[in-house]
């Protein structure tokens, strides 16, 4: 059986091809404003890469922020429970996980089975958020990956403000200007974001295993800092960007209920009226 | 076919037509030679009413959330106080409503704002303690004001004490009144005030305590619509009439025939602190999966009087005629109204300790057989906002399962209605397993 899954993020799509358990394709590209279009993309981008047409997938199911803007799919599932299922199967002993992507952090607890138990999201604040990351990259005027590295480097500890994005971003001048080391102020950034998103981890309460997924996922100085901030051990799979999109495409083999098939059309519907 | 009939309460209308008079009744005040004055929602308002010749009310909360209800005209005078008053937006949402259509000289039910003879307020609050003395400044600095506190422990420290400590700030009051309007006041009318308080709050709680039923006879969408009566003039006789011979007699009947506010009914939801007003949508939106909202301590205690009887459980207060009391004078009105208020409002104990909230949440999830609670962190309100996190947690510990949304009740800037749609979705399909009903 082939399956489809689809995240439409805030900030990027990740679609997988999934052939009788196995990914055989996968792409992604930013969301942009146009979230319907880039989720037609960077799926038909995917099945190019599996050398297959639409017809070939038996069932896609969305997820994520944008998720519902893929009219094409066939149901669709929350991001959380999405994650839930990729990690699941990826990390059977998986029992926590922590989803940071560009727009929004939370944290999961699941039962040995995948089934979500409780969440917690940090909502209308990107200062838990990958968004956070790239504004105080801006600031300091290196790309992303490149202060990841810096704040590996760094050998002391500079407490700043994570409660707010603009004024996280005030804060990295003030600290220039007080001439402290861009190394010093990458690791600062990292471990108020890691504070921020300790506490939202703390709320579901923390067990073992604990999964990293997402984007920021792949912020080795973000990685680091929360390592430290949580005092255990933070297991990240590969591509942990694509786990939602995993999950959603296990949730399409696993079969679309026809409450979600039901769901899609009254989208489809709504959406075209508006146009 | 839904598992239980379902209809719209027949006094509906009733209630709809008793709040438009109240406001229309504020507004025309003036041109009756009626007199107008501004207090709480809390506030003991069968004292005001009870001057002589005819007065008429304005409660702040209500009509915060009348303006918070209404998106466009609450972001226009949200942002005329954040502006004139330079006041931040994590302030008391329906403050900032209030405060801003003073400053635009709008009344949002229509008109020009009508201006106070009077201010009689009590201290339920941070906010609430300026909240009418800036207001008092706004409409032009020359409006009488008078504030009594009451700050004087949960309802289980309640003695004599603690009532002489209110009681005879309310002498005060009477004097301030007396000497603002150049009014008396007028003990029958006072006596009659205190019987339909009582009425009025007591009535409410056993009609709440109704919804115990399954399935439930009201939903708290509609009892958001039936409470306000009180919020407004609970010393008010058709308000107290309104409860007590209308909607109780009513929703007793629901219950006895089974008839439900969601005919579909498969979960019972505990909710936590107002609603998000411009948002109410949500709570049909919970429909589509039978989930019925049928409790909140907000809900039951915002006007609603209780006490917790010998069992532990959560039950009305007593009205005058249970306890077989006549009111013989001023003083003893004065000290049942206190006793009343002080004792029964259980709402007020959450100020003063996070175990006093979990501990009559957790009761009220337990009576009212709720399967699982949908907490709106409030940023509007930091009164009924407080130790939700704490509760979450107390309810997660008896097994029932929680969620939580941001939002603010009377700020629609801070509310995500899609994405709290979504957690809605995630919590009610993967945490609860329940699936869409076919109605």
């Amino acid at each position: 059986m082939i399956v489809a899954g689809i995240d439409v993020g805030g900030k990027n799509v990740h679609t997988v091809i999934v052939s009788d358990g196995n990914i055989i394709a996968k792409a992604e590209g930013p969301t942009g404003i146009k979230k319907a279009e880039a989720a037609e993309q960077f799926y038909n981008e995917a099945l190019k890469q599996a050398g297959l047409k639409r017809e070939d997938v038996e069932r896609v199911v969305a997820t994520g922020s944008g998720g519902k803007r893929a009219t094409f799919a066939d149901g669709y599932i929350a991001d959380a429970a999405a994650d839930a299922r990729g990690v699941i199967r990826l990390v059977p002993s998986a029992r926590t996980i922590i989803d940071v992507g560009g727009e929004e952090g939370r944290a999961i607890k699941i039962s040995a089975e995948g089934k979500v138990l409780d969440f917690a999201v940090n909502e209308k604040c990107a200062a838990g958020t990958g968004t956070f990351v790239d504004t105080m990259a801006r600031a300091l005027e290196v790309p992303v990956e490149e202060m990841a590295k810096m704040s590996l480097q760094s050998t002391r500890s500079i407490p700043m403000n994570a409660q707010c994005a603009v004024f996280g971003e005030s804060e990295v001048v003030s600290l220039i200007h007080q001439k402290i080391t861009k190394h010093d102020i990458a690791r600062a950034v990292h471990d108020a974001i890691a504070g921020r998103i300790g506490s939202v981890a703390r709320i579901v309460g923390l067990e073992n295993d604990l999964v990293m997924i997402g984007g920021v996922a792949k912020n080795v100085g973000f990685m680091d800092s929360l390592k430290r901030e949580l005092g255990m051990n933070v297991v990240t799979p590969d591509d942990p960007d694509y786990v939602g999109a995993l999950g959603a495409a296990i949730a399409a083999s696993a079969g679309v209920l026809e409450e979600e098939v039901k769901a899609k059309v009254v989208e489809k519907e709504t959406i075209e009226e508006g146009k | 076919m839904a598992k239980y009939e379902a209809k719209r309460l027949d006094c509906w209308g009733k209630a709809k037509e008793l709040r438009a008079k109240y406001y229309q009744d504020y507004k025309e005040a003036h041109d009756r030679g009626a007199l107008r004055w501004e207090g709480g929602a809390w506030t003991f308002d069968a004292i005001p009413q009870a001057l002589e010749g005819e007065v008429h009310g304005l409660t702040e909360e209500p009509y915060g959330a009348s303006v918070g209800a209404n998106p466009e005209v609450q972001v226009r005078y949200q942002e005329a106080a954040e502006g004139k008053w330079g006041c931040a937006n994590d302030l008391c949402a329906y403050l900032r409503n209030y405060w801003g259509s003073i400053i635009l000289n709008e009344f949002v039910f229509g008109g020009e704002w009508p201006k106070a003879d009077f201010i009689f307020q009590n201290h339920i609050c941070c906010s609430h303690a300026k909240w009418l003395q800036v207001a008092a400044e706004i409409e032009g600095g020359d409006v009488p004001f008078f504030c009594f506190d009451v700050g004087v422990g949960a309802y289980d420290k309640i003695a004599e004490r603690q009532i002489n400590f209110v009681v005879e700030q309310l002498y005060d009051g009477i004097d301030f009144l007396e000497k603002a309007t150049g009014r008396k006041l007028d003990d029958e009318k006072l006596i009659q005030n205190v019987k339909n308080t009582y009425d009025s709050s007591c009535y409410w709680a056993k009609t709440c305590m109704l919804n115990q039923a399954i399935p439930a006879p009201l939903d708290e969408k509609t009892m958001f619509s039936l409470y306000v009566l009180g919020t407004l003039e609970k010393s008010n006789k058709d308000v107290a009439n309104f409860y007590k011979n209308e909607l109780y007699p009513e929703v007793k009947d629901r219950v006895a025939n089974k008839i439900a506010a969601v005919g579909d009914e498969q979960c019972r939801m505990l909710g936590d602190s107002q609603p998000p007003w411009a948002f109410l949508s949500v709570y049909r939106y919970l429909e589509q999966y039978g989930v019925v909202s049928v409790a909140n301590l907000y809900t039951f205690s915002l006007i609603g009087w209780w006490k917790i009887d010998e069992q532990g459980n959560m039950v009305p207060y007593p009205t005058l005629e249970e306890q077989g009391i006549t009111i013989k004078d001023r003083d003893h009105a004065l000290r049942l109204l206190t006793e009343g208020e002080l004792k029964g409002k259980l709402m007020w104990a959450p100020f003063y300790g996070a175990n006093y909230k979990n501990d009559l949440v957790t009761k009220i999830a337990k009576q009212w057989k709720c399967d699982a609670a949908i907490l709106h962190l409030n940023r509007g309100c930091e009164g009924t906002a407080q130790h939700q996190m704490e509760m979450k947690i107390a309810l997660q510990n008896m097994g029932m399962p929680a969620m939580t949304f941001e939002g603010n009740m009377a700020d629609e800037r801070q509310f995500d209605e899609p994405r709290t749609k979504r957690l809605i979705d995630l919590f009610i399909t993967e945490t609860l397993g329940l699936k869409k009903v076919a109605g």
